[in-house]
């Protein structure tokens, strides 16, 4: 087996740009791979090239994950190619693979597959190792400890925790399912890692069908061209509606954050906390218009505790941007006092 | 006491898991004497464990790092007993509970969470689950640092809470929300700032609980803003309910901050709920406190009133003497005691008819009531019209014994 590997990883480097394919067969087994590469989807064994078929993607606005550098692929078996939605999260057929590495610049934390199986999807977490030749199943996810200064500029030293498979499910849930979040129409209409238009380049690749002239964009979370109101709105969708949904994790709180929500109590406008706790700081309700010191959104943005911090999973940094950009949003809206 | 560490590699758990995958080196004699249980390992089972199959947790006190997750049917989590084997969150680094549970027909059983970050153990969607002989406790006593719920069941149908003992909770140490049909019985729960809540619930019975030294003893409650509104048919009886004097230490914004201390049954915006048998004790404020909800709320599906209650058969001892929060000033303004039965007399919100509230109280002339008459939130001492007078109801149709699916 370890001979099999040590070879495995001498053709990939002595073979660069070759014709490693994707191995439907392991996409598409009942029992994970145990090691990354074994699904074929890098030419290379450090999961930096990726196999042919395998496109590089990215997000207008990305979830906030302590800072790391996210590398997106997506996979779709060969002659398969996936509808346009103009709302919902793209429907990928059965056999598609997205891919998302996290990493501090060349350093590889995790990548973690959404399979979809002809059963549904299936989160599958990889850590990788400290010599970053190889990245291993981790159903139990991990935690990394991340010296200071890595993450950002003046980022304190911290403990980076890979979620668990069941972690996986509590963010990618909608109703009982597994299901991706950030492939949009919206929040992928814009000129991606190849320098195209990714609608343009993934209709033109024939991955994308049906697709209109104009589709929908995503507001951009850091523009300041956009107004506050929208750039908030696309920060809290990406960031925090995946669970703040009706058919996500935290359904019962009432608080859904996704863009397309009307009701103004519903995301937060005078809404009192349902299960916040101590969580809820010394604010009466989730947001009050015009004192962002004292909303809960924005106390809870701003913790790095259990049991307070938001989102619950996946972020042990402070997202200082954006807890500015919400802060200022709230600053905005008009006292009802 | 035994006490590991459990923040080593995967491989070191010695475990029996009945369904996961059995660990080499276990013995029967080392799993009683020298468990040595491992986070990594515990989280990995509770993933690997068979639809049906159960985990056993060996006896010993073990420090997690994390909390832990189940997302599989049928699985019985199973400790050594309460005393025996006790799982430690104080050094807790992430996620918002001690346990989470997703999946359906799920039971916990046999040990104790302590001085979890979050809330101890939540099952969200987990149909006809059962929580059973366990202890949920903050070590360090009522603390607004604690978590907020101690077993936290929400968004599902077929509850059953049995012998589960929650200390320190800084909300409810049992909370039952937005689920139908469920059954809290035989437990005790104490030092919380409300000791049992069933909020935004259906056909609820909670008996043969003893509720004491909290803020607030049983609450049933209903708000406005969430999926599930509109709580009815919740039976509360044969409980011990007394010395519920406890400071509220519910930071604030939440609802329960609002509970005054020393409140033995708060019943607020609900319909059909039927109060019976239960031995009131030395609750400083009131007894059975029925009010409305009293913000200012939009949620057009909602109705803030106290609707259809039956009082009857209960004792009450030593209550309403020494009345704390908004209660306080509204009872010095009546001489400074309330009787045992307080209702706020609301009847009506926004721009509606006041309504017959349906309040039937079949107890002896001696169970004192007053109702204050207030008419209509928000609270104005102005509107203070109080009332001795029982409303005229009679005791009308019963309602029904919850029966669950799943439990005899």
């Amino acid at each position: 087996m370890t001979r099999w590997l040590v070879i495995t990883a001498l053709i990939g480097l002595g073979a660069c740009g070759a014709t490693q394919a994707p191995d439907l067969d392991a996409i598409l087994a009942d029992n994970p791979a145990r090691t990354l590469s074994e699904y074929g989807l890098f030419a290379d064994q450090e999961g930096r090239t990726p196999s042919e078929g395998v496109i590089a993607y990215d997000l207008i606005n990305p979830l906030f994950s302590d800072h790391t550098d996210k590398y997106r692929y997506v996979f779709l078996p060969e002659g398969t190619s996936v509808d346009y939605t103009d709302v919902d999260v793209l429907d990928f057929p059965v056999g598609s693979v997205l891919v998302k590495t996290f990493a501090y610049g060349e350093r590889y934390l995790e990548t973690r597959l959404l399979i979809h199986k002809t059963d549904g999807w299936e989160a599958v977490p990889y850590v990788w190792n400290e010599a970053q030749t190889e990245a291993t199943y981790a159903p139990v996810g991990a935690r990394i400890e991340i010296a200071a200064d890595l993450a950002a500029p003046g980022a304190p030293a911290f403990t980076y925790a890979v979620p668990n498979k069941n972690q996986c499910k509590t963010c990618h849930q909608t109703g009982d399912a597994v299901s991706p979040i950030g492939p949009k129409i919206r929040n992928l209409n814009h000129e991606g890692p190849y320098g195209l238009n990714q609608i343009v380049d993934w209709s033109a690749r024939g991955l994308l069908s049906g697709a209109p002239e104009n589709a929908a964009v995503m507001a951009k979370a850091f523009d300041p061209s956009e107004s506050l109101t929208d750039q908030a709105r696309a920060y809290l969708d990406i960031n925090c509606a995946h669970c703040h949904k009706a058919t996500g994790s935290a359904s019962n709180s009432g608080l859904w954050l996704e863009w397309e929500i009307e009701d103004a109590v519903k995301w937060g406008i005078g809404k009192h906390p349902t299960a916040a706790g101590r969580g809820s700081g010394d604010a009466l309700v989730v947001i009050d218009p015009g004192q962002p010191d004292q909303s809960i959104l924005t106390y809870r943005m701003a913790s790095d505790e259990p049991g307070v911090a938001m989102p619950e999973l996946g972020r042990a940094l402070v997202h200082e941007e954006g807890v500015a950009l919400i802060e200022a949003w709230i600053s905005e809206m008009e006292s009802e006092g | 006491m035994l006490k590991h560490i459990l923040m080593g590699g995967i491989g070191l758990a010695i475990l029996a898991a009945c369904g996961a995958e059995p660990p080499e080196q276990a013995s029967e004699e080392s799993t009683q004497s020298q468990a040595v249980i491992d986070a990594t390992a515990l989280q990995m089972m509770l993933i690997a464990v068979e639809e049906g199959g159960t985990v056993e947790l060996p006896e010993g006190t073990f420090e997690l790092v994390d909390g832990l997750s189940l997302d599989v049917d049928g699985v019985t989590i199973r400790g050594a007993g309460q005393d025996k084997t006790i799982l430690d969150f104080a050094g807790q680094q992430g996620a918002g509970e001690g346990l989470l549970i997703t999946s359906d027909d799920v039971t916990v059983e046999g040990f104790t969470m302590r001085d979890t970050k979050g809330d101890g153990i939540k099952s969200k969607g987990a149909d006809r689950i059962s929580y059973r002989d366990l202890t949920v406790e903050w070590s360090g006593g009522p603390d607004e640092e604690n978590g907020a719920y101690g077993v936290y069941p929400v968004e599902s149908s077929d509850v059953l809470v049995e012998r589960v003992t929650v200390r320190g909770a800084s909300d409810a140490g049992i909370y039952v929300g937005q689920s139908d049909n469920i059954i809290v019985r035989d437990s005790l729960a104490e030092y919380n700032v409300a000791g049992i809540e069933i909020e935004n619930s259906t056909r609820a019975d909670v008996y043969n609980n003893t509720v004491t030294k909290n803020a607030g003893g049983l609450l049933v409650f209903d708000l406005p803003d969430l999926p599930k509104v509109g709580g009815h048919s919740t039976r509360l009886f044969n409980n011990k309910i007394f010395d519920n004097n406890t400071r509220n230490f519910a930071p604030p914004g939440n609802i329960v901050a609002s509970v005054p201390s020393g409140t033995g049954i708060i019943i607020q915006a609900n319909d059909r709920v039927e109060v019976f048998g239960n031995e009131l004790q030395d609750n400083r404020t009131a007894h059975v406190l029925l009010v409305a909800y009293s913000p200012e709320f939009e949620d057009e599906r909602y109705n803030p009133l106290v609707r259809n209650v039956l009082i009857t058969g209960n004792t009450y001892y030593n209550g309403g003497y020494e009345p704390q929060g908004d209660l306080k000033m509204l009872a010095m303004l009546m001489g400074g005691k309330l009787p045992d039965i307080v209702s706020d007399g609301v009847d009506r919100w926004h721009d509606h008819d006041p309504v017959d509230l349906g309040l039937v109280i079949d107890e002896p002339e001696e169970v004192s009531y007053v109702s204050l008459g207030l008419g209509a939130y928000p609270l104005d001492a102005g509107n203070l019209a109080p009332s001795n007078e029982r409303p005229d109801g009679a005791v009308g149709e019963r309602l029904a014994e919850v029966k669950l699916t799943h439990v005899e």
